[in-house]
């Protein structure tokens, strides 16, 4: 390995372990997201009508539309603390790309809030007596959801950092860019109960993972020099 | 006389609509400490920023070794940064603050993190967590990266707030060190330093002019 390389992944590895240290040390970020979600989910059969079969019919999109808004609740506080204290200069600063920095924030972010969702979501599907067929389907979604959501959120928190209450622009940016993600995933989860196969539908969540992956860390990146600025 | 290492040419800087200053001139050489004078609100920290290329002059430029910073992505390498925000977490211990900050920098220090932090007065508090640390115990959590340095440009933003007299004393050592291996220092700072043949840059010397500026 080369020392270009080294410096690379030095600096990728002090955020990511630094990111997750801090979560690591203030668990109620954690928490929180997951919580909501529990009791959003708790609450839909005492809500509605406790039958096993309107349940079975709502649980997909229902899970999927819950994840989906527990995931924008940390949003809004993933580079907030790094403007305030100016830790952002220091990333501005470094010689490697802004993408690798940007992309060690959202992998930190991933990690703490996407995957847990999309862990617990089968017991939530017990609790909406989703049927057999669907748990797989919800958890492979969900896992390639979540990170395409990090992803677009990242950006829409990068755009959002200077502003003093950014918590509903930030939605307003980030919720078209997930709908996609949430038609595809609903979907796929009913097509996997209904016994169809879903592989068109994990080939368009990668598609879009994909184009996020590149796209996004750079919008992120170009929204934070930008604020820098200010 | 050398070739200017760092020249500053025609930078006109604006903030919020108000021009700060206008045709600011400046050469800085190898082994010069230059202090950035000018009262609240005149600008010393946005032309700190410029000159890290954080932010973009309305006008002018900057030139490292005789090149734009801007074209030059090794600039960055050069460059030690230090602004007036204390980019310290509260939840890590001082070792994990200041190896962060130290690996997001490609350097080999001469020295380690934990003799960096002895150097600045840390040792003992060297696993604290930061939150339960005074302002100026902060601060010299961020001054320590100035021992693990090799960068030649040393921008410093008020590194003095917050720091009692003894550490001053220590820091004006570091610095006037730095100068003499040919590193270039620039700084803001109400205090007035104990360093000889210091030059200063008076912002009051480049007032804004009342020309209307197009944006682009």
């Amino acid at each position: 390995m080369n020392e270009q390389t080294r410096g690379l992944f030095t600096a990728f590895t002090a955020i990511l372990k630094r990111d997750l240290m801090l979560i690591w040390r203030h668990q109620s970020d954690i928490l929180n997201p997951l919580v909501f979600f529990l009791i959003a989910i708790t609450l839909l059969p005492l809500g509605l009508d406790p039958s096993p079969q309107l349940l079975a019919a709502l649980a997909p999109g229902m899970i999927w539309i819950m994840a989906m808004l527990a995931g924008l609740l940390p949003l809004d506080s993933l580079f907030k603390s790094d403007f305030e204290d100016g830790s952002l200069d220091q990333y501005l600063l470094t010689s490697e790309p802004l993408y690798l920095t940007v992309l060690a924030k959202i992998l930190a972010h991933w990690l703490s809030t996407g995957l847990p969702l999309a862990l617990v979501s089968p017991l939530l599907g017990v609790m909406l007596a989703l049927p057999e067929g669907g748990y797989g389907a919800l958890v492979l979604t969900l896992l390639l959801g979540t990170v395409i959501m990090s992803l677009i959120g990242a950006t829409g928190a990068a755009l959002t950092v200077c502003l003093r209450s950014g918590g509903l622009v930030l939605s307003l940016i980030v919720l078209p860019l997930f709908l996609p993600v949430l038609i595809i995933g609903a979907n796929a989860v009913n097509a996997a109960v209904a016994g169809f196969a879903i592989s068109t539908h994990l080939a368009l969540l990668g598609a879009y993972l994909a184009l996020t992956l590149m796209i996004m860390p750079l919008a992120a990146a170009g929204a934070l020099k930008i604020s820098a600025g200010h | 006389m050398s070739e200017p290492i760092l020249t500053l040419q025609e930078l006109t800087c604006e903030r919020d609509e108000r021009l700060l200053f206008s045709h600011l001139n400046y050469r800085c050489q190898a082994g010069d400490l230059v202090q950035i004078l000018g009262a609240n609100g005149a600008g010393k920290t946005s032309l700190l920023r410029i000159l890290a290329g954080l932010i973009t002059p309305l006008e002018g430029r900057v030139l490292w070794r005789g090149k734009t910073i801007a074209h030059q992505p090794d600039f960055v390498r050069e460059l030690l940064f230090l602004g007036h925000q204390v980019p310290v977490k509260g939840l890590l211990t001082v070792l994990e603050n200041l190896r962060w900050l130290n690996r997001l920098q490609t350097r080999n220090p001469s020295i380690s993190e934990r003799e960096a932090l002895q150097r600045v007065g840390l040792e003992a508090c060297a696993d604290t967590p930061c939150q339960q640390l005074s302002a100026g115990q902060r601060r010299r959590v961020l001054l320590a990266q100035l021992y693990l340095s090799q960068a030649p440009l040393w921008i410093l933003d008020e590194p003095f707030t917050a720091i009692d007299q003894a550490g001053v004393g220590q820091l004006e050592t570091v610095i006037d060190q730095h100068r003499h291996n040919g590193g270039l220092v620039l700084i803001t700072s109400h205090q007035t330093l104990k360093i000889n043949a210091m030059r200063h840059l008076d912002l009051t010397d480049f007032p804004p002019d009342n020309r209307v500026y197009d944006h682009e």
